[in-house]
């Protein structure tokens, strides 16, 4: 394939004409669609004027949807037929949904994802985010005055394939062209950096609704570059909001509240919540359906404490992010707030005194996101490149890919913050003989074991001609595009056997598990590693034993040369073990082999384990075979006196033999022979030689 | 445009010569040179084709740039390039000094663990040792073409790169640790 076939940026766009593009925040919350008009980013309203679209769904009986501010008033009224927050639902199954039994809806677990029951059927996260896009898809096509020739959708940047891949076709289904998904602190980035033609390194902490994404930058002339991009996805303002309502419960001393008095209560804490943004105290009142008054009061100071510790989550994320990235909070020449959670105050202090400086909070972070993506989509829509004025994108994927391999553990084929797009191929091998099937599991996540990541697809290469164990070359390859979305394909090296899938995963990740997945593998790097040796030498062990048994089955080897390839094998798992080494050695010299190599192996194995009385004989008995009877004597000498042991005797007996010193000879075979006299080495050495000992 | 050979070396896709010794901040202009012709967003409007190829591209300009970024990845794939593999699996061939040393740090790094020290001694001692193996490889491919001995410098760098992780996760799960509550 050559670069040839590839046109010139803006070649194949029409050059005069302005092709109507928008970018569009799918938030938890709110969503929002912008486009650029006249060279500049602007966020379309409707018609009352409004910019945010709650991100609410109500289906009626006849069939209809009602979308936004109109579902947002039935909520309360009719939960079951209106769907908020359904961006967390999207490629998740039943079991992936946190406090699914809170939730007032009738899931339905379908196989991929879950469908919920409404009034008006049965409806995937799909269809429902797709309702939402299909208003603002209408919204920009009026304002605009025609039909949009694309869009580009952000995603939180923590978004896994399954995530990635339903709300491409949420987009799809609402009839827009998907120039690109983007992730949310990129496209934050974006619109910063184009706006004050921005230079070195930046950080975007981003804190929505029910989500945190902080994501570490590097611009410079005209590329944004991601360097590394973190999170804590359980948590986002709607856990201040929890954590004001638990207290109020308490001051109240209430418990075990009405359905409708939780949503009050909640609705309270928040507004409180964001009144002290703006005020040092704020009152709490509620009058609940048993008729008691709540009357509380609150101070922003009592507020920063009590939420402290959530605002300290975000900080270590960060401090990892930019671990990642190698950097330090001093090497930060700007922090970028993004969503409508980074309004309080205290949340706002800690980035500033984490990365020392204020942070910039210039454009409204509600809207910064789908600003961004306007310029990306505008870019993307080919209506940039006549002036020269345009950037580069360079992301990366949140989280690692790889591969399940024998004993459960995971390899991993592609490292979290690599940049994409990213192909990346690992070959791997048959376990048995004859061997014609071979499993592929893809996994995502830090961990090393498979149960403490997600599973994203199953597939199997079926074909593989029998060979023996460890003779198919199976090559697996991944490919993530520029969307993050990711397709592997596995294919037998020998033969041409060939298995692909485009990894639409059943269940994705979520964001709950990718916290706890990278704050645990932090936390657990030593009981992986752990775990890890153990699940090694078990499978070594069992492999060992495998190769046995079929070797000895078809008899295509004799033992010797048997348990000397075992050993190869052990050595490549166990580099640091002496006795693999001597073992080895020792079996060639032994029989008058490879004496070079057999050299080299015990001298590994004397460097790993010096005074070890076993390795230095089968030092010695090298140097013998080597006819370096001298050497020889001088290392058997010592492994006689570590540890007299019969066949060390008869080493050093046959060595002082051979060396004319008779007498010497026959006094260490007799000590040798009262250590054990049966001993198959210095019998044999005994009848080789003719030689009798005197009692 | 340029013609780019259907399969470059990574020195040849970012027009650098190939060498050991290179320059990070040429490397980084040069990527991003690359990555602006080919990136996928700069053929959004192209055709299916075009946007495949632009991927293939883009893909392996990051290959490239993870290859020629990292000392070792460097230095392996001159290796390779000169038609001698490095083989880390199956040559394990070292010379008894090196191997000594990475006992004695495998036991210091052990006792440290043990009795809660910090590392950072160690750490010093672990990077002047790369720093030093870093200084041979420079001379085994720049200047004496010693591929054979670059091979092996690489293998001693693996081994030293992987005891630096060791001590980097150490370092990391602690704080991981004392920070959870």
């Amino acid at each position: 394939m050559a670069l040839l076939q590839i046109a010139e940026p803006g070649m194949s766009t029409a050059p005069h004409q302005h092709r109507l593009a928008v970018g569009i925040d799918l938030g938890t919350t709110n969503s929002l669609v912008a486009t650029v008009r006249h060279g500049a980013p602007q966020v379309l309203a409707d018609e009352q004027g409004r910019v945010l679209l709650p991100s609410i769904v109500r289906y009626l009986a006849d069939g209809a949807a009602e979308i936004g501010h109109g579902a947002q008033h039935h909520q309360a009224s009719d939960p079951r037929n209106t769907v908020v927050s359904v961006k967390r639902f999207m490629g998740r199954g039943v079991k992936d949904v946190a406090h699914v039994e809170n939730l007032p809806y009738d899931f339905v677990d379908a196989p991929g994802m879950l469908r919920l029951r409404t009034v008006a059927g049965v409806k995937s996260p799909v269809e429902v985010s797709a309702e939402i896009l299909k208003l603002l898809r209408e919204r920009a096509e009026k304002s605009l005055g025609g039909s949009l020739v694309g869009a580009v959708i952000t995603v939180p940047a923590y978004f896994d394939d399954a995530q990635r891949q339903a709300t491409r076709d949420a987009a799809r289904l609402a009839g827009l062209n998907v120039l690109r998904l983007l992730n949310e602190p990129t496209a934050a980035a974006l619109a910063y950096g184009l706006d004050r033609a921005a230079e070195g390194v930046y950080a975007v902490y981003d804190l929505g609704g029910g989500t945190f994404d902080i994501s570490i930058l590097r611009l410079s002339q005209g590329v944004f570059k991601v360097l590394a991009t973190g999170g804590d996805s359980a948590l986002g303002g709607d856990d201040f909001d929890h954590r004001l309502y638990c207290w109020a419960l308490e001051q109240a001393n209430l418990s075990l509240l009405a359905p409708q008095d939780q949503r009050l209560l909640t609705v309270k804490a928040r507004a409180a919540k964001e009144a002290l943004s703006s005020r040092g105290a704020t009152t709490l009142q509620a009058r609940l359906s048993t008729g008691q008054w709540v009357n509380l009061s609150i101070s922003a100071e009592a507020f920063a404490a009590m939420t402290q510790h959530l605002v300290a989550k975000t900080l270590e994320a960060t401090r990892q992010a930019l671990r990642d990235a190698d950097l330090k909070a001093a090497d930060v020449n700007g922090v970028v707030l993004v969503g409508g959670a980074t309004r309080m105050p205290h949340v706002r202090k800690a980035v500033a005194d984490l990365f020392g400086r204020p942070p910039l909070a210039d454009i409204d972070p509600d809207q910064v996101v789908a600003i961004g993506a306007a310029l990306q989509a505008d870019l993307l829509a080919g209506n940039r490149s006549r002036d020269g004025a345009d950037w580069l994108l360079l992301d990366v994927i949140p989280l690692s890919l790889g591969l399940e391999t024998m004993g459960e553990l995971v390899e991993h084929v592609i490292a979290r913050n690599s940049p994409i797009p990213v192909t990346r191929a690992q070959e791997f091998t048959t376990f048995r003989d004859g061997q014609t099937a071979m499993a592929i599991h893809v996994v995502q996540g830090e961990r090393e074991l498979v149960g403490d990541c997600r599973s994203l697809a199953r597939f199997e290469l079926r074909g593989i001609p029998p060979m023996t164990a460890g003779a198919a070359r199976v090559r697996v390859c991944f490919q993530v595009d520029a969307d993050g979305l990711l397709s592997v394909t596995a294919r037998e090296q020998t033969s041409g056997v060939e298995a692909s899938v485009a990894v639409k995963p059943s269940y994705g990740l979520s964001d709950e598990d990718i916290a706890r997945m990278l704050q645990e593998s932090l936390a657990a790097v030593d009981a992986d590693m752990r775990a890890r040796m153990l699940r090694e030498q078990q499978v070594e062990a069992r492999r060992l034993l495998e190769a046995t048994e079929a070797a000895l089955a078809a008899e295509q080897l004799d033992r010797v040369e048997l348990m000397e390839s075992l050993l190869r094998r052990a050595i490549k798992l166990r580099p640091d073990d002496a006795h693999l080494y001597n073992a080895l050695g020792y079996s060639l010299a032994d029989r008058n082999l490879r004496l070079k190599e057999a050299h080299a192996l015990i001298a590994r194995a004397l460097e790993l384990a010096p005074d070890d009385a076993y390795i230095l004989d089968s030092m010695g008995w090298v140097y013998f075979r080597l006819g370096d009877l001298a050497t020889a004597r001088a290392y058997l000498e010592r492994a006689w006196r570590g540890r007299p042991h019969a066949e060390i005797g008869a080493h050093l007996g046959e060595t002082l033999w051979a060396l004319g010193e008779r007498e010497a000879a026959r006094a260490i075979w007799r000590e040798a022979k009262q250590l054990e006299p049966d001993n198959e080495t210095l019998q044999s050495t005994l009848r080789r030689l003719k030689v009798r000992l005197a009692p | 445009m340029t013609n780019v050979p259907a399969s470059p070396d990574y020195f040849e896709l970012f027009g650098l010569t190939p060498r050991f010794a290179l320059d990070l901040d040429a490397l980084e202009i040069a990527y991003q040179r690359v990555q602006s012709r080919v990136h996928p967003d700069r053929h959004a409007a192209g055709t299916a084709a075009d946007r495949r190829a632009a991927m293939h591209w883009a893909a392996l300009a990051n290959e490239a740039y993870r290859t020629l970024r990292d000392e070792g990845r460097r230095a392996a794939y001159l290796c390779e390039l000169a038609g001698v593999p490095i083989d880390a699996s199956s040559n394990t061939a070292m010379p008894a000094s090196f191997l000594a040393r990475q006992l004695e740090w495998r036991e210091a790094l052990a006792e440290s663990r043990a009795q809660g020290r910090p590392v950072a001694e160690l750490q010093a001692e672990v990077d002047e040792q790369r720093s030093e193996t870093l200084r041979a490889l420079a001379a085994a491919l720049d200047c004496a073409q010693d591929r054979k001995h670059a091979a092996a410098l690489v293998r001693q760098l693996m081994f030293i790169d992987r005891f630096r992780a060791e001590l980097r996760a150490g370092g990391e799960s602690r704080s991981a640790h004392s920070t959870q509550g």
